[in-house]
């Protein structure tokens, strides 16, 4: 049994659908992409070309609804489907597009590069706890024109995991699902097994962006799944309540959802988002603060109630360092985003309101997400009795750790920690040194990048993936790439 | 073809399994083949094997306690042949082991008596809750090289001085070493009660104790 926690009763979701729905009515979407007005006008909606506002109603929502599929996979290059986007399956995957590293031996938020998506990239490669691969860092010595597809090109020099990524214009969106196509086998074959999920975002309140709405479409047309990364800030750009943001994520959702599925029926889409409370002392969107994850889980739970695949944002935390804060943050909101069933939960590794990655931070939270998968794991019956047959020959001695059912199960009853986290006695602590989590997961990281192993993919899809980034990036006005050895 | 045998024989001790390592015992036995060979080349090798791949964090304490009840078999089995040819393994030393008097907690010292006695050391474990004399009594009567002293509390750790205590009134030291070991235990407590050595872990405490006999004999032949 899964353990789950649902904060919305089923009359409350019902509640949240009906005003998303009003919402949708009055005061509409704004939606600034002529092309989309177009598609919501031809399929029944009320369209002001002047304001730019659709009036989308409840049956146009629902059918949309009702062909937008309730799961899919996302496939490995070993053409191995690793991440289910349904049910209530849960993966994680490391925070995106930070533009910071923190710098352990200064302490400094240092603008992030080439060499730091790399080594993220290795960790999370060598981490079973991250099902996917992300974008995770800006490289901030390539020009912003290539800079998504850059990314996504190291991500596929290094990794063989499935990727969440995304792209900040329409060409570079299509130059990166060309090149997944590389190693799909073509646009065809990557549209029935997808490497890659591309977060969309809408524009907190009730926007699509020109922009955002032309990404629906196009990733709707090429069958490319589409993750909606919706971001109402509670008291900000959206209603103080909690209850509140979760409507207006759900309207913007929905919305979305009759965009792209009027672009291509039956193409993925996910329910995903960003959420967060406005701090009212700092004016900042803490990612860590237990009503964030509160909002994402009432917001998957709906999701789950419309029957589509879920997304959010947890595990980072707002803290500078990799202290208590961030271990606290990161632990409680990961255990809230496992426990409402979330299917892909991004943001490991993230400090500083998403802003700063730290590669040690991202060990640390692989524990703290396998210990939520574990918890999910729930308490398992493997024996025939629960008990009694373990006390044979027991006779009042503590002598379980001689049974072979013990040797059997304890790694499967027990998560077993990497030495980031210390079990041991306080005399071995000490003889070490008197290593804090920091020391010991930058030792990990360290071993980490010492295993590592690039994948071997075949030589003439890497070259073909070496020479369109190398064409890229000379017509942005490069004229090398730069070294990621 | 013993090569293969002793192969099988070391993996019976790294799964843990006492069946077949007992099962191969007799098999050595059968085809004739020295006990203390298959113990040395074969399940000693396993032992050791598994011993490394738990001090580097590969291996874990189910499979070491295991491989230790394994290697008792495998011993067990040996033994009535070994008694025949006139043969016994090499005991590389005595140990008297015992959870002090007023504590009741034994995981950890039965653990260390399984990974001695896999070794290659004579283990007398006395169990828990032993008064001091006992624990003097059979150290004498067996003519014990190592006295083990456990305690998980930090109120009954304070009895361990008296172990040594007592070993030293009756002059039974330095030939007797004290070893003593628990949670609360540290080196400075260590030194301050005058006690000979002490481990982090179970297979820390196998080198400890092989560290004290070869110095005692050292000493002895000096």
């Amino acid at each position: 049994m899964q353990p789950k926690i649902t904060l919305l009763s089923d009359e409350l979701v019902q509640r949240v659908l009906d005003e998303a729905y009003e919402l949708m009515m009055e005061p509409g979407i704004k939606v600034q992409s002529a092309e989309a007005r177009q598609l919501l006008a031809e399929a029944g909606c009320a369209v002001d070309e002047a304001s730019e506002v659709a009036r989308i109603p409840r049956k146009v929502g629902e059918e949309a609804l009702s062909s937008a599929p309730g799961q899919f996979y996302l496939y490995d290059r070993l053409d191995r489907a690793v991440v289910n986007y349904g049910g209530d399956a849960v993966h994680f995957d490391p925070g995106s597009s930070g533009v910071h590293v923190l710098d352990l031996e200064t302490l400094e938020h240092r603008p992030s590069f080439t060499q730091d998506l790399v080594r993220i990239v290795k960790l999370a490669e060598m981490l079973p706890q991250y099902d996917a691969q992300s974008t995770a860092v800006v490289c901030n010595e390539v020009p912003k024109a290539i800079g998504d597809l850059y990314r996504l090109y190291l991500v596929l020099l290094y990794s063989t995991k499935p990727i969440v990524t995304g792209a900040f214009s329409i060409p570079t969106l299509q130059r990166m699902i060309d090149m997944l196509a590389i190693f799909a086998g073509g646009r065809q074959a990557l549209a029935e097994k997808p490497q890659a999920v591309f977060d969309v975002c809408p524009s907190p309140p009730l926007i699509w962006s020109d922009f955002g709405a032309q990404n629906l479409i196009e990733l709707a047309r090429a069958r490319v799944p589409a993750q909606m990364v919706s971001m109402p800030l509670a008291g900000a750009a959206a209603p103080v309540t909690l209850i509140g943001a979760v409507v207006q994520h759900a309207a913007e959702c929905i919305s979305g959802v009759v965009i792209h599925q009027l672009a291509q029926p039956g193409a993925p889409i996910v329910w995903g988002g960003a959420p967060a409370i406005f701090d009212m002392r700092k004016g900042t969107t803490p990612m860590g603060a237990i009503e964030t994850a509160m909002i994402d889980a009432a917001y998957a739970q709906v999701g789950k109630a419309l029957g589509l695949p879920t997304h959010t944002y947890l595990c980072a935390s707002d803290a500078k360092l990799i202290d208590a804060q961030a271990g606290l943050e990161s632990g409680v909101t990961a255990l809230v985003g496992a426990l409402a069933g979330i299917n892909m939960i991004s943001g490991a590794g993230m400090l500083d309101f998403l802003a700063c990655f730290s590669p040690e931070k991202l060990v640390i939270d692989a524990e703290a997400i396998a210990m939520a998968k574990r918890l999910l794991a729930g308490v398992q019956t493997p024996t025939e009795t629960l008990a009694t047959a373990m006390f044979e020959g027991i006779n009042f001695k503590g002598e379980f750790l001689k049974q072979k059912v013990t040797r059997q199960l304890f790694a499967k009853e027990q998560y077993l920690p990497s030495a980031v986290i210390d079990r041991g006695s306080v005399r071995a602590w000490q003889e070490e040194g008197k290593p804090d989590a920091m020391m010991r997961a930058r030792q990990r990281v360290h071993e980490l990048l010492g295993a590592y192993q690039p994948p071997s993919m075949p030589e003439e899809q890497m070259t073909e993936l070496s020479q369109m980034t190398l064409r890229l990036a000379q017509q942005a006005g490069m004229d090398h790439l730069p070294s990621h050895e | 073809m013993s090569e293969e045998l002793f192969k099988a024989m070391a993996q019976s001790i790294i799964d843990g399994d006492s069946e077949e390592a007992d099962r191969l015992a007799r098999l050595a036995i059968e085809q004739g083949i020295d006990p203390l060979e298959a113990i040395n080349k074969g399940f000693v090798v396993g032992v050791n094997h598994v011993g490394n791949e738990f001090s580097c964090g590969n291996a874990f304490l189910p499979e070491l306690v295991m491989a230790g009840e394994a290697m008792k078999a495998a011993v067990a089995a040996l033994e009535p042949e070994m008694a025949r040819r006139g043969t016994a393994r090499e005991v590389l030393g005595k140990v008297v082991l015992a959870t002090i008097h007023g504590d009741i907690h034994d995981i950890g010292k039965t653990l260390v008596g399984t990974m001695l006695s896999a070794a290659g050391f004579q283990v007398f474990d006395l169990g828990v809750d032993v008064p001091v004399e006992t624990i003097v009594q059979k150290a004498r009567e067996v003519g014990a090289d190592i006295v083990g002293v456990s305690a998980l509390l930090t109120t009954t750790m304070v009895r361990q001085r008296d172990v040594v205590e007592a070993l030293d009134d009756l002059g039974m030291r330095p030939k007797v070493k004290i070893m003593v070991g628990g949670a609360p235990v540290t080196r400075e407590w260590v030194q301050e009660i005058g006690a000979d050595g002490y481990s982090e872990d179970a297979i820390g405490a196998v080198q400890v104790a092989r560290r004290l006999v070869s110095d005692a004999r050292a000493t002895s032949a000096a």
